[in-house]
């Protein structure tokens, strides 16, 4: 009878010991049954759910990279292709972020779907930051916006300067009639003295920088240059065809609005694939970690409760002989 | 006087881009990659996060305007995708300016042309390249580099001559039965391309 009751002592001495390691995975998992002798034990039927529901979760993660990495592959080349487009306009044009104008449009370029890291979080912070930096007395903000995340998270503070809010346009595969026609859209239904396009330039498959690509009306073109500063030598430049300086200008606009914004729409979707593949892989990488965590628990599970058995046994045992 | 302009400017601001420091040590009377009238601005409503980047600061600065007349010119052909032409010295560029075929010769006074569809014509010593744009828009510079930026370009010899002659009726045909301006104007849009590209084919 003493016997008895020293090995069951020495059993409840046993198996705080297995079972105190400080596993963060532990907390989730209290399903506290208790054991023979009032004490705690974990199921090992619950800790198997939860390496299954891991492991799948790592599965789908790779999978997912794997994906966005075939599909940077296939529009980086055509990013870099249309790097050219936007050049010719800024050797001319030159490139003005601090200009001053009464009329602001920021167009903001953001992905559709998500588990995209950081980027459009980044893309909707500048455009603000770009607003606050351009409010003032009559001064007019507006955002046009691309996408439809940068959509939610600007129509939560901003509803009423949104004009235009276009998604769903990675549906076809880009090219450049599409960025034209919403280039004719925007510019129709908006007025503007100076268009900003917020987007995210795709430097490599780990880093995109936030760039601010700016492009004056005409009107403001025609300012600038008469009072010199930085577009100063834009009126020693002949004007061929057309008949006046203006309707030139005016094509002009339009025509870099759109092929900057083809650049701008296909660096963004590679900035947005370059992103998705390395949240997907610190995704696979952390369920990876948690995975071996979880082993870990299981198999202590699992001796514990052989463990508890043979006490039994050998308690058992001992009580009849002894 | 704008050699010492990014000296200065990099030495007033805290925050100055290595470039505009580099730059101002290398010889080069560019102005600075980083707008840091914009930084500034920009660093005093938002504090905590770093300013965007422009479109200056990605591209190679263009060399200043020669005194004598170079040989060449540099001609950069861009399409939105692909860059056909990239810094290429060439003789001569004949370009289908509205006004008509415009020669660019390197000296060329500084131009903005407008295109119509046309042939552009690349001349390098004794070869001839030939290319058939749809529009776009010419830029030619003071120190002989000229931009030219078209929505599409095929060579010469990729066109079918009858599928030309097929487009060119139909379009003519839409033209005398179309009823609002805007068909029209697509109608007149379709048979310009089509004659201009017939032209190409046979002249």
């Amino acid at each position: 009878m003493a016997m008895a009751a020293t090995v069951r002592r020495e059993g409840r001495r046993l198996l705080p010991i297995i079972s105190s390691s400080p596993n963060p995975s532990r907390s989730a998992l209290i399903s506290d049954e208790l054991g023979p002798q009032g004490a705690r034990s974990i199921s090992t039927q619950i800790v198997r759910n939860r390496m299954k529901s891991v492991k799948n979760i790592q599965k789908i993660t790779k999978a997912m990279k794997m994906v966005a990495a075939s599909k940077l592959r296939a529009i980086q080349v055509r990013a870099e292709n249309s790097r050219g487009l936007w050049q010719p306009f800024t050797a001319l044009l030159g490139d003005a972020p601090s200009i001053d104008v009464k009329k602001n449009v920021i167009v903001t370029i953001s992905s559709d779907k998500g588990l995209c890291g950081g980027i459009n979080s980044t893309s909707v912070k500048i455009s603000k930051g770009f607003y606050k930096l351009n409010s003032g007395p009559d001064k007019e903000t507006k955002y046009v916006v691309l996408g439809e995340k940068a959509k939610a998270q600007l129509v939560r503070d901003s509803k009423k300067n949104i004009d235009l809010c276009i998604t769903e346009l990675q549906k076809n595969p880009l090219n450049y009639t599409q960025v034209a026609v919403l280039a004719d859209e925007i510019l129709k239904n908006v007025e503007f003295d100076a268009l900003r396009i917020v987007f995210n330039k795709f430097q490599s498959v780990v880093s995109f920088i936030p760039t601010l690509s700016t492009i004056l009306s005409p009107e403001v073109v025609e300012r600038e240059s008469e009072s010199g500063g930085k577009l100063g030598d834009l009126d020693s430049y002949e004007i061929e065809g057309g008949e006046t300086k203006a309707e030139i200008l005016q094509n002009l606009a339009e025509f870099q609005f759109s092929c900057v914004m083809f650049n701008a729409i296909l660096e963004n979707a590679c900035s947005e694939q370059g992103a998705r593949m390395s949240a997907m892989d610190s995704s696979s990488r952390n369920a990876g970690e948690m995975l071996d965590r979880l082993t870990l628990t299981y198999n202590r599970t699992r001796q514990a409760s052989i463990t508890t058995e043979l006490i039994e046994i050998i308690s058992g045992a001992s009580a009849l002989t002894g | 006087m704008f050699r010492n302009a990014p000296r200065l400017l990099s030495r007033a601001i805290g925050y100055s881009s290595s470039i505009s420091r580099g730059r101002a040590m290398s010889d080069l009377p560019a102005a600075p990659t980083v707008d840091s009238a914009f930084v500034e601005a920009w660093k005093k409503v938002t504090p905590n996060i770093e300013p965007p980047k422009t479109p200056l600061s990605f591209m190679k600065p263009r060399p200043p305007t020669p005194s004598s007349i170079p040989s060449k010119i540099t001609v950069n052909f861009v399409l939105p995708y692909q860059s056909e032409l990239s810094t290429k010295e060439v003789d001569m560029v004949i370009i289908p300016a509205t006004t008509g075929q415009m020669g660019v010769l390197p000296g060329h006074v500084a131009t903005i042309a407008e295109l119509k569809p046309g042939i552009l014509s690349v001349h390098e010593g004794s070869e001839v390249t030939k290319y058939f744009i749809s529009s776009g828009f010419a830029f030619i510079h003071a120190n002989s580099f000229a931009d030219i930026v078209a929505v599409e370009a095929v060579p010469v010899d990729h066109i079918d001559p009858s599928l030309v002659q097929k487009g060119l009726a139909e379009f003519t045909q839409k033209l005398s039965s179309a009823s609002t301006d805007l068909e029209k104007a697509e109608a007149q849009i379709g048979v310009d391309v089509h004659s201009a590209l017939n032209y190409a084919i046979t002249g």
